[in-house]
């Protein structure tokens, strides 16, 4: 007989995570200060060249691509930290207790959400200040960013099973960076995928991470997001299927 | 319902070329305490994490409150409370947070979470430290918040894995003392320890295990009857007078006293009634007493009886 999944066990592991959270603090630096980073340098080392010198066009087009690489970067951690995590012996406890084995598991993921939230407010804000703005309305805004956030949870599924697959933590941030940077740059983020060749255009319009910037993209600059919208959410319930169970089926034979 | 609260029979578990466990059988009556005894790396806390439902046995089958490991895992988990050798709490939670967390996760209601993780560090000595993070707390402090979580959900079947190593004397009679109230409170507690004296103070059976094999189970009686009850050690204040001292423990042990030759004599005596004996031999003797005292074997002692071979000078590390 197996215990059924309860949503209050996963509740009360997240808050776990996120008291783990407030003791070091240190954690957001990849919501806060690195997709700032990251938004000041594509904009002002880029920007000029891209959009042959308009910084603000290059801006209203840069930022939902941000959004998508970020949180797609974002998700690295919660791989790098469950693989550390699980070597403690608090696990021996979770373990020992009638819980259902993908507790612990998404318990973190519900914590995650929290930071995702913080990477969306920062990225945003920032962007306001330095002249980014919706063209469509507040309601669309926090369409777009719901999106996102919920892409961001199944990607997280791919960095746990790395997580729970490879030894070190150091090794998640490798295999990570591996398999996030061919997404996020082989993608509509940066630049629009019609200045690519062929090959790599073929490429983008499948690449996941293209489907999600462009229905962020459509929800807060206005044009038709039904689509992109439908097939961010195929990739999400995708992900979801395949990694879900390969993360939780690593965690159990790890342990 | 069956009357043993644990069962296992011909448990088995290798870990890559070893074998950590090798057929053992463990028996604990129900409100009973059983102690395995064993040094380091004779598999006390593989056959700990079987019956904890951590590990999965290759061979054997055990059950616990009647429930089988293998098939029920789950309500063999309600049943359990485990504390580990490696204090098993989250270092950046406090005390409180720790153990309410353990409470929600067995189903009690926050409120009733939050009273039982009061009375938990109330009853551990814990209560002044309840809001600290547990990384602050000294060695003994994480101990004792680890026994509290694990008591929690006020488990039928307790498993203490090496609960005093490394805990001052102290410390350890208090640990004791816990584990007496929680078999008055009809719990059943399998206690693995690598002293004689702990399983003599606590058990009501006991396991000597070595090499994941079973060498000895017997009452604490009967097993000090089979080796030989207390040690009596003595130095001679002069080390001339060595071959002296060996003939009056000679005479009062009835058999030849074992040297370890660095000048310290042991023999065998069967109680503390013969000191006066000893101490009158001595003084006649004209022997002046350096170290004088009596003990129970070692472990090393209890595996030469039991075996015939010192049990191997084990300082690699336990087997997972």
């Amino acid at each position: 007989m197996k215990k059924r999944f309860s949503l209050r066990h996963a509740l009360v592991l997240c808050r776990r995570n996120l008291i783990k959270l407030t003791r070091t603090p240190e954690q957001l630096i990849d919501v806060t200060l690195q997709p700032i980073i990251f938004l000041v340098l594509f904009l002002y080392v880029f920007g000029g060249a891209i959009s042959h010198g308009s910084q603000h066009d290059y801006l209203q087009f840069l930022l939902p691509g941000l959004i998508g690489q970020t949180i797609a970067m974002s998700s690295i951690s919660i791989g790098q930290n469950m693989n550390a995590d699980i070597e403690k012996g608090v696990f021996d406890r979770f373990r020992s207790l009638p819980i259902a084995r993908s507790v612990p598991l998404v318990g973190a993921v519900l914590a995650d959400f929290f930071r995702y939230l913080v990477l969306c407010v920062i990225l945003v804000g920032f962007g306001y200040i330095l002249g980014f703005r919706i063209a469509t309305n507040p309601l669309l805004l926090l369409a777009a960013l719901g999106t996102a956030i919920c892409f961001a949870l199944a990607f997280a599924w791919v960095s746990l099973w790395v997580g729970m697959t490879v030894r070190t933590a150091g090794a998640v941030q490798g295999v990570m960076f591996l398999l996030i940077f061919p997404l996020s740059f082989g993608s509509n983020a940066f630049v629009q995928a019609s200045t690519m060749p062929g090959w790599l255009q073929a490429f983008v319009n499948v690449n996941p991470l293209s489907h999600l910037v462009s229905a962020v993209r459509g929800l807060l600059l206005g044009g038709p997001v039904a689509t992109q919208i439908g097939w961010t959410f195929a990739w999400i319930l995708g992900l979801l299927v395949v990694f879900f169970p390969l993360a939780l089926r690593g965690y159990i034979r790890r342990t | 319902m069956t009357e043993l609260a644990i069962e296992a029979t011909g448990l088995a578990k290798s870990f890559g070329e070893t074998k950590a466990l090798a057929g053992v059988d463990l028996a604990a009556r129900r409100g009973s305490v059983l102690a395995v005894l064993g040094p380091n790396g004779a598999g006390k806390t593989t056959a700990v994490r079987i019956l904890a439902t951590l590990l999965r046995a290759e061979g054997g089958t055990a059950r616990v409150n009647g429930f089988d490991v293998r098939k029920q895992p789950e309500k063999v988990r309600m049943s359990i409370g485990l504390t580990g050798q490696f204090a098993s709490v989250d270092e950046d939670l406090t005390g409180t947070q720790n153990l309410v967390m353990i409470g929600q996760l067995l189903d009690l209601s926050t409120r009733a979470a939050r009273k039982r993780a009061a009375e938990l560090l109330e009853w551990f000595d814990l209560a002044e430290a309840a809001g600290k993070v547990a990384k602050t707390y000294s060695g003994g402090m994480r101990r004792r918040l680890d026994l509290a979580a694990s008591l929690v959900g006020r488990p039928q079947v307790i498993f203490l894995d090496e609960p005093t190593t490394g805990l001052d004397p102290a410390k350890r009679e208090d640990m004791w003392d816990v584990v007496r109230s929680l078999v008055s409170d009809g719990s059943t507690v399998l206690l693995t320890t690598q002293y004689l004296e702990e399983a003599d103070a606590l058990a009501d059976e006991i396991t000597v295990i070595d090499h994941g094999q079973v060498i000895a189970h017997d009452t604490p009686h009967g097993l000090k009857r089979v080796i030989g009850g207390q040690r009596l050690t003595v130095r001679p204040a002069d080390p001339a007078l060595h071959d002296d001292l060996v003939s009056v423990l000679r005479t009062v042990g009835g058999q030849a006293p074992e040297d370890d030759g660095r000048g310290t004599v042991t023999v065998r005596v069967d109680g503390d009634d013969v000191l006066p004996d000893v101490v009158a031999r001595l003084r006649a003797a004209g022997i002046a007493v350096e170290e004088f005292s009596l003990h129970l074997p070692s472990l090393d002692e209890v595996f030469f009886t039991l075996t015939g071979t010192r049990s191997r000078d084990d300082n690699e590390e336990a087997l997972v």
